[in-house]
């Protein structure tokens, strides 16, 4: 289909979206994302039978945790569509963007990348 | 377990506030099994505590810890020589954890991410409701399994009581009348002639009434 859909958008591939925890999401934030959009199958249609309707939940205690951190929940997005339908997800993915172009950077500022953390420790990167 | 809830952020950002360098401490007990102040809690927070004060031009360090149980010596102690680089200490244990660590390092300071609520059960994923208010006298042998201290509002040893609507308690009806459900318990196993035995009076000396408790068995001490 060669469809095109702007260069901002980085993909993590996950093997359904009920993968996600909440944490992924503010790591993303932390990371330097202005904002996070999960897309997932539709609903009903989940291999897993509920992975996506999970993920659905864990997006709206996201934003609520995101509210709170003065970041905006509105910079995370949940959509689900078919796996086949790569027209629809250029359209999403573009709509994520203007969203976040609309919303301006995220308030966290300027951030060095991606910090994975576990429990007691830290690694930073330098990129 | 012991069930807690987490406090209002704002209300953790609050207590911090004076300080630069938080250790975030979690329980892999009660706290983390009613996904309070387990290690995935520990992470949320410390991501928001980090944006929060980002957000707000302000610089909070804030590292991660997750002790095996906070309410027990052998675990708390091994915070011992770490907590000197930090400010203040964030615990997300449960009231006991807490007040362990600030006792095991009255020199520091000890603070709560959490509100403890209740002795309860995990009614399904994501629900948990009281169970046992530790009244120290356990009468489930003679309520076929329902403590009527717990789940009672009113504690009665011999209900219902007139507030006993359709099964529901007149407080909330959300809340199952007690006695109601040791009525039907009683009746399911054809032994609705014990409802006509009555409780005495119960002797609350050794719930709270009597003061903080504590148990000792010698044999155990070293």
């Amino acid at each position: 289909m060669r469809l095109s859909y702007p260069a901002s958008v980085k993909i993590v591939k996950v093997p359904c979206t009920g993968r996600v925890d909440v944490i992924h999401i503010l790591q993303a934030f932390e990371g330097g994302a202005d904002g996070v959009c999960l897309v997932g199958c539709q609903e009903g249609d989940c291999h897993y039978v509920a992975g996506n309707i999970r993920a659905r939940k864990r997006v709206e205690y996201a934003q609520t945790l995101l509210n709170e951190a003065g970041v905006g929940g509105d910079r995370l997005q949940m959509y689900n569509l078919s796996a086949s339908d790569g027209r629809k997800f250029a359209q999403v993915a573009r709509e994520i963007t203007d969203r976040v172009h609309a919303l301006g950077p995220s308030p966290l500022g300027k951030v060095s990348g991606f910090a994975f953390r576990v429990s007691g420790s830290r690694t930073d990167d330098n990129g | 377990m012991i069930v807690a809830d987490r406090k209002p952020f704002d209300e953790i950002m609050g207590m911090i506030e004076p300080y630069r360098k938080i250790l975030l401490v979690g329980c892999n007990e009660c706290a983390t099994v009613c996904a309070v102040g387990g290690t995935k809690e520990v992470a949320l927070l410390a991501s928001q505590i980090r944006m929060k004060s980002q957000v707000e031009g302000r610089h909070i360090e804030v590292d991660e810890k997750t002790l095996e149980r906070q309410c027990d010596p052998e675990y708390a102690c091994t915070l011992a020589g770490t907590l000197e680089d930090y400010d203040a200490v964030l615990s997300i244990a449960c009231g006991c954890g807490i007040q362990f660590i600030a006792e095991t390092f009255p020199e520091r300071k000890v603070l709560p991410g959490v509100n403890t609520r209740f002795m309860g059960v995990t009614e399904k994923h994501g629900v948990w409701a009281e169970r046992c208010q530790g009244c120290g006298n356990c009468v489930l042998d003679r309520t076929c399994g329902i403590c009527p201290v717990t789940r009672c509002a009113k504690s009665i040893m011999n209900g219902p009581c007139g507030g006993s609507q359709d099964g529901q308690c007149e407080l909330r009806n959300d809340i199952p009348c007690a006695w109601q459900l040791i009525i039907d318990r009683l009746k399911a196993r054809g032994e609705l002639d014990r409802y006509s035995e009555i409780e005495k009076p119960k002797d609350w000396s050794t719930s709270r009434d009597g003061g903080p408790r504590k148990r000792v068995r010698e044999d155990m001490k070293l």
